[in-house]
């Protein structure tokens, strides 16, 4: 008696049907239908020949991790096999509604199962038997969190081999398997691609056949310990003789891998968290104001300038951190300085933009707006851009600091204005994006569905800035339409940064992300303890980024591998300069902290 | 109709703009004669850049084959947005695949649907469907059509399959949807022939892997085996990207009709010192057809002018 479909596999359904043979108690069974495609009748019945074949030998297997096959038929087109019904989830399941990665104890548990089912299957006697088709859907877990390996290779008879159609299960199969050899150092392979899968959380199936020798474990997943990932790297080769040559001495290494990285002592359920050992960074000088630094620092002359919530712009000699001067304003001073001609430009939140001669510490002039600017100004072409809490766009001139133009907007401006190609690009706190021409005209305008209070950054291609709705955008420059979006774990107020292909940016779900910028595809992503606020900064082939948790990070800007780490007294807000091998970071511990690049 | 109209009416409007401002500069030295105020116009006029999209194709049943079983499609037009009008073209080539039965029905499926969904995102006034601002990407909307048109082949041609190249041409900004291995190519005045799409085939992933060479790929047996194809396969995962339409070049769209005939070199030759883009796209089916036409062969060309 069927009663319900419960999968629907290339070749054909399997249904969940209760057996009637036993009236009075409830067994369930799996029956899974193949249908019969090949045209040719005489291929048809060689096809049926085989598949009776293949049951008779399945129907003789015992083991914990292979369902019992109770019964068999075929007729004219359709073929069926009666099976232990599993009642669970195949691994493609598990490791999709996962919520993170699941733990490496875990899915080395399972690897080593599934050794020893494979090794089973291929010591079997008179005749070997190749499974050719391990994938995680292949895998059920059942009630007991046990692995039992479902679809045999049986349903292969029915394939039709078509030239010039899809092979296989792309993406697990290796490339020998392709050319029609299906040995057990195929099965070697895919459970590699397999345990893989379900470490990075990545289906080979989207990425293209054999790359993951260019997608290192550790590119996603950085828990799993280096030797678990020689072991998968090993049973992946490309060429089957750098392969185990056995399941039997993959499933060795395996579990001495697992002794080494003391998995198999731990619990399942048990996270391994990174730990790190501070390898003694040293500051080369530290410098500490009255109040927390939420800004970031700029550095000309030999000096750094940088605000601090005790109302001042400090300048700091930049080679030994001595102090030079002060200069005070009425408000906190939370963003980022810009040099021109010798003259410092700042906003406060004194509602003013300072302008202040980076020698002297005098003031040059001063421009009134009407609300706190928390914006940081841009300079270009004679003019000083800037946005403040009063919702204006305001164009200065950057010699006189009288006004030029203003432009109003919807909301407050806090965004740093980025200009390219004669525009004026800036975001809004309330998700307005604008595109100003030099005359204070709205070219052009977006909306994304929160705040912007990320800074945009202009290329010949594309404006690229985050928001508060948790999306990393990329805009046509001249129009505005949005080329693409990408999802954030949480919203972001971090301005991206580029390298090559690669667009960084940091989110309040505590990542840093590497995206790539033509197929907006992530690349890798890092994770920090806490927000990530402030914004990412390359220098050479590194990446610098802050966190909330108060450290620094140094990344490979590449791979996104971890460098070293810095831990300042407090939460990081603002984001790194680095300037001639020394990186610059204040803190809401109050201080200014140098260190070597 | 109403196109061209606003359009000329948008460009009125700016003239008057800029004259204005003109005006206003000059009038603090000297008072400007009408004639000047006119010269003025004349000359502006001419500065500006209208961009203009055009395009053209080409197609032949090949030598051997009795069936053409590819598809492709050329729309070319402007779009209003906030910006001003810019140009926009959707082009689309889709290869039906050979062993398959109906891979004219796969590839024309494939192109029915995908084009109908990004004319209705577009141009929803076509199809008496209200104008509501889009809230997805260019990229979003590109994959979207690509997933419609899998499940219309999945639904109305099961078992065959087809190749899909689209580039939507938005301004200076092309967004190419790719699954299997026709092509996308940027070809640049200064002779760079760039391939921007990557092969979903079997042989051009040995290839990428530096397993076999470009020599022993362009005959291998196995060289129209696809990892990735329209309307095959439980999962699908097109290539979507971005890029900025080649300046002063041409974007080209082609089956494996013509580049898998024809060398990147050989292409390049024949469309160059081409006077009309017509033309180069008949030169081009016509050496593929010289070169033995063993394939449907399919071509689109295009031009964007500033």
């Amino acid at each position: 008696m069927i009663q319900e479909v419960v999968g629907i596999g290339g070749m054909g359904s399997v249904y969940r049907a209760r057996d009637l043979h036993f009236p009075n108690v409830v067994k369930l069974v799996a029956v899974k239908e193949m249908v019969n495609l090949a045209p040719d009748p005489q291929v048809r019945k060689t096809v049926i020949k085989n598949f009776e074949r293949e049951a008779n030998i399945l129907a003789t297997l015992t083991h914990p991790s292979i369902p019992n096959i109770f019964d068999y038929f075929s007729s004219d087109d359709r073929a069926y096999l009666v099976l232990e019904y599993i009642n669970g989830q195949d691994l493609e399941a598990v490791v999709r509604e996962a919520d993170g990665f699941l733990s490496s104890a875990q899915v080395v548990a399972w690897g080593i199962e599934l050794c020893d089912v494979l090794s089973f299957l291929h010591n079997h006697e008179p005749d070997k038997i190749i499974f050719r088709d391990m994938k995680p859907s292949n895998v059920m877990l059942d009630s007991r969190a046990h692995i039992m390996l479902v679809d045999f290779g049986i349903a292969k008879q029915f394939q039709t081999g078509q030239k010039g159609t899809m092979i296989g299960t792309e993406g697990y199969s290796p490339p020998e398997q392709y050319r029609g050899e299906a040995t057990h150092l195929a099965d070697i392979y895919a459970l590699g691609a397999t345990l893989h899968h379900l470490f990075t959380r990545r289906d080979p199936r989207l990425e293209p056949p054999f790359s993951f020798e260019e997608r290192p474990i550790s590119q996603s997943n950085d828990e799993v310990s280096p030797e678990i990932q020689a072991v998968i790297a090993r049973a992946l080769a490309y060429e089957p003789k750098d392969r185990y040559r056995d399941i039997d001495e993959m499933k060795d290494a395996l579990v001495a891998a697992a002794r080494q990285t003391g998995l198999l002592t731990r619990l399942p359920s048990s996270r391994s968290t990174p730990t790190f050992q501070a390898d003694g960074i040293k500051p080369l000088w530290k410098f500490k104001c009255e109040d927390e630094i939420r800004g970031t620092p700029a550095l000309f002359d030999n000096t750094v300038f940088v605000g601090c919530y005790d109302n001042n712009l400090y300048a700091l000699d930049a080679a030994e951190g001595d102090f030079k001067w002060k200069y005070p304003t009425d408000g906190g001073v939370v963003s980022t300085p810009a040099i021109v001609d010798g003259n410092i430009f700042f906003g406060s939140e004194d509602k003013r933009l300072h302008v202040v001669n980076a020698r002297s510490g005098k003031i040059v002039w001063a421009y009134y707006a009407e609300g706190p600017v928390r914006s940081s100004p841009r300079i270009a072409e004679g003019h000083a851009f800037i946005g403040s809490d009063d919702g204006v766009l305001h164009a200065i001139n950057s010699v006189t600091g009288r006004a030029v133009w203003s432009t109003p907007t919807s909301s407050a401006i806090r965004s740093t204005p980025f200009v390219a190609n004669d525009l004026i690009y800036v975001g809004s706190e309330s998700g307005e994006f604008y595109c100003v021409d030099f005359k204070g005209k709205i070219k052009w305008q977006f909306k994304a569905k929160r705040g912007i209070t990320s800074s945009p950054l202009v290329t010949e291609n594309a404006v690229y800035f985050t928001s508060v709705d948790g999306h990393l955008y990329a805009l046509d420059p001249k129009s505005g339409w949005v080329l693409w979006k990408f999802k954030l774990g949480k919203g972001s107020i971090s301005s991206p940064a580029i390298l090559d292909n690669l667009i960084y940016t940091g989110a309040a779900d505590g990542f840093v992300y590497a995206i790539d910028l033509k197929s907006s595809k992530e690349v890798w992503r890092f994770r920090t303890e806490h927000q990530v606020a402030g914004s990412p900064v390359i220098y050479k082939d590194a990446l610098y980024c802050t966190s909330i948790d108060s450290h620094l990070y140094c990344l490979d800007a590449k791979g996104g591998q971890l460098r070293w780490k810095y831990a300042t007294e407090g939460p990081i807000t603002g984001s790194p300069l680095v300037y001639d091998d020394i990186v610059y970071i204040g803190s809401t511990d109050h201080q200014i902290y140098a260190l070597l690049a | 109709m109403f196109e061209s109209i606003k359009k000329i009416f948008q460009k009125e409007e700016e003239k008057e703009e800029v004259v204005e401002v003109e005006a206003v500069r000059e009038t603090e030295t000297v008072p400007l004669s009408p004639q000047q105020v006119e010269e003025i116009i004349t000359h502006q006029a001419m500065k500006y850049d209208v961009q203009q999209l055009i395009a053209a194709s080409g197609q032949s049943v090949g030598k051997k084959r009795e069936l053409n079983e590819d598809s492709l499609s050329v729309i070319t037009a402007t779009l209003s947005g906030n910006a001003g009008n810019i140009p926009f073209g959707l082009y689309i080539v889709a290869d039906g695949m050979g062993g398959h039965q109906y891979g004219e029905v796969a590839s024309d499926t494939a192109m029915r649907t995908f084009n109908g969904y990004i004319m209705r995102k577009f141009y929803p006034y076509l199809f008496d469907l209200p104008t509501t601002p889009l809230d997805e990407s260019l990229q979003d909307i590109m994959l979207e059509g690509v997933m419609l048109a899998q499940e219309a082949i999945q639904r109305d041609a099961p078992g065959s399959g087809t190749t899909l190249t689209a580039a939507l041409v938005l301004g200076e900004r092309v967004t190419v949807a790719h699954v299997g291995d026709s092509r996308a190519y940027s070809i640049y005045p200064d002779g760079r022939f760039d391939l921007i799409s990557r092969d979903h085939s079997l042989v051009g992933r040995l290839e990428e892997l530096g397993q076999i060479t470009a020599e022993e790929a362009a005959v291998h047996p196995q060289k129209n085996v696809l990892y990735r194809a329209l309307g095959q396969g439980e999962v699908l995962e097109p290539d979507v990207f971005t890029t900025s339409f080649p300046k002063k070049g041409m974007l080209m769209l082609c089956s494996d009709g013509l580049w898998g005939v024809l060398s990147d070199r050989k292409m390049h030759r024949t469309i160059k010192d081409t006077d009309t883009l017509e033309h180069a796209c008949q030169k081009l089916v016509n050496a593929a057809n010289a070169a033995g036409g063993p394939d449907n062969i399919s071509v689109v060309l295009i031009k964007l002018i500033q």
